[in-house]
């Protein structure tokens, strides 16, 4: 492994009985950057997180956040650490601003200090309209809230996000994102895990893909298209009824052409040399749309977890009148 | 290996000093007292629930089991002292049990905390909401007409009995908490257990006046010893070898659960 990181893992091991739910991991995570570990349900992430966060031993393997070890000085990690898990993990019989004072107290201010933490981060979280309400009574994305600033009461460098946006309605979400960033530019480094392409690709530096408990793919979001390699061209033409001879005259450039319910022929192309031949070739058609594109992260997702895509891989088709 | 990483962060002590796990628990003991003001249905357990019994045994059994109300308060109410503790301490495992199962324990051991400042806060948030209750029991008790025989020594060490009582069955209640997969179900297996070993005991009558077979439970049960020891540091009369055996069964159950609760504690992680 690479040292120098701020969270390392090297063979990370859990295993319950004879069931392995994380298997062999190895991590590297820069000072001030985002690795997300992407994977389906099931795949170990949280598990990964929470040894990471020396909530569970590992099997085997061993692990440093910030350069300690994380068995053998687990107390100086916590030092370090924030950590907001997938269930909100806050005192929901405490209103907002005293969860965020306890935790200030726990972190060795004096309740005066505490006190003004709260209000600093009740105010920059946007919680100060629920801030003396009981925390159970928060709708998800305002207690997602709560949850990120309590983990952010003693200026952790390092954040562990499980889930953060599991549960969260697009606009809750795009905030906490927002929030993530703002963290990552001060410098914060963070590692987190979720089922969503998109929010790897918007967050991560360096993505690390696992399934049933194995790394299976790691590198950055453009790194991971790559790995499937290829892309995929679509032809449209003006008027529905060439479709057929397009789909002829693309075939005999490019043999896996296929024609696509959206009224266009689709080929997969290996290097963008392929489009000459495709071009002179449909000549003298009228093509309503022409278009190169990446391997949705979705596709490469699915291949790499070898799992049946869910969604047709197709391209969207913009239409031009 | 900790040497070979570059950004090897500043980090204060491997682990937390005793002076800073006192100031966690007493924080955290801040916080199970501070949750009444969102809970208030705790308070009214700890509040009402025991005075109902209290009016309940001495206006409508009182008459039946000792020939008139103002007799019986004298007996019973050093009893329901002693079984309102035990209810007071299941809050303790309740507690616990709420927070491992929402996941907010997690947080606690992720944070630089002593190991023992989380279940150190409970039970002294625990002592508080006892003195509390034996308080307010007194209190009713002398509206009602109970007056202490003795001195406001014996007051205070009878007081002491029962928060050391409160010590060890906390430890019952913790095993129940981390047992039991939420906290309803945490209430309902300590109400099977305080139900019984509260009710085949001396609390509400004599052990002499139950079937044979179930006199020598009764006699041995410390929950019976400990309510004798109250009630004879109030009323006056001979009180020490109830309080001594009240005192070896808490150090006994202490022993026997603390252990058991640390290894379960340990092997969740």
């Amino acid at each position: 492994m690479c040292s120098g990181a701020m969270i390392e893992a090297d063979g990370l091991t859990r295993r319950y009985g004879e069931t392995t739910v994380v298997d062999s991991i190895d991590l590297a995570v820069r000072e001030g950057t985002v690795c997300a570990v992407l994977g389906p349900n099931g795949a170990g992430k949280t598990t990964t997180v929470r040894m990471l966060a020396t909530l569970l031993r590992a099997t085997s393997g061993s692990a440093s956040v910030g350069g300690h070890d994380i068995r053998r000085n687990a107390h100086r990690v916590r030092q370090l650490i924030g950590l907001t898990g997938q269930y909100a993990s806050v005192d929901e019989n405490l209103s907002g601003r005293d969860n965020l004072t306890l935790i200030g107290k726990l972190w060795g201010m004096s309740g005066k200090r505490a006190r003004a933490r709260a209000d600093q981060l009740l105010t920059a979280f946007d919680l100060v309209d629920v801030a003396d309400r009981a925390a159970g009574r928060y709708s998800g994305g305002i207690r997602r809230r709560l949850d990120l600033a309590t983990s952010l009461v003693a200026n952790s460098r390092v954040l562990f996000l499980d889930e953060p946006t599991t549960g969260l309605d697009p606009r809750s979400r795009s905030g906490l994102w927002e929030t993530v960033r703002e963290l990552v530019a001060d410098g914060v480094t963070v590692l987190l895990t979720t089922q969503y392409l998109d929010e790897a690709a918007a967050l991560a530096d360096h993505i690390v893909v696992i399934d049933q408990g194995r790394v299976v793919a790691d590198g950055t979001p453009n790194d991971l298209r790559g790995h499937v390699g290829g892309r995929t061209l679509t032809v449209r033409p003006r008027r529905p009824r060439d479709l057929p001879l397009v789909q002829e005259r693309m075939a005999a450039a490019l043999p896996e052409a296929l024609s696509s319910s959206r009224g266009g022929v689709r080929a997969r192309i290996e290097d963008i040399d392929g489009i000459q031949p495709v071009i002179d070739r449909l000549a003298g058609l009228e093509i309503a749309e022409l278009s190169m594109n990446d391997p949705s992260l979705e596709e490469t997702f699915f291949r790499l977890t070898e799992r049946p895509s869910p969604f047709p891989a197709e391209p969207a088709i913009k239409d031009i009148p | 290996m900790t040497t070979r990483a570059a950004p090897h962060l500043p980090a204060g002590p491997a682990r937390a000093t005793a002076g800073a796990g006192f100031r966690q628990s007493l924080a955290l003991a801040w916080r199970s007292l501070i949750q009444l003001r969102n809970n208030p249905w705790e308070l009214a357990d700890y509040s009402i629930q025991p005075v109902m019994f209290v009016l309940l045994f001495t206006f409508v059994f009182g008459g039946a089991i000792a020939g008139s109300s103002d007799g019986y308060l004298d007996y019973a109410l050093p009893g329901v002292i002693v079984m309102n503790m035990l209810f007071v301490t299941l809050y303790v495992g309740m507690g616990l049990n709420e927070d491992l199962t929402q996941g907010f324990f997690d947080r606690l051991r992720s944070m630089p905390l002593a190991a023992w400042a989380p279940l150190a806060g409970r039970i002294l948030a625990d002592t508080v909401k006892q003195a509390w209750s034996i308080v307010l029991l007194l209190g009713i008790g002398f509206l009602l007409g109970f007056r202490v025989q003795s001195s406001v020594f014996h007051v205070l060490a009878a007081v002491g009995l029962i928060l050391v009582a409160a010590l060890a069955f906390s430890w019952v209640t913790i095993l129940i908490g981390l047992l039991a997969t939420s906290p309803t179900q945490t209430q309902l297996y300590g109400y099977s257990i305080i139900f019984p070993i509260a009710f085949v005991s001396s609390v509400f009558v004599p052990a002499d006046t139950m079937p044979d077979w179930l006199q020598p439970i009764a006699e041995g049960n410390p929950v019976s010893t400990l309510t004798d020891a109250v009630r004879g540091l109030l009323s006056g009369a001979p009180f020490v070898d109830d309080a001594l055996a009240s005192l070896i069964a808490a150090l006994a159950i202490t022993v026997v659960a603390v252990p058991i609760c640390l290894t379960i504690l340990r092997r969740t992680t």
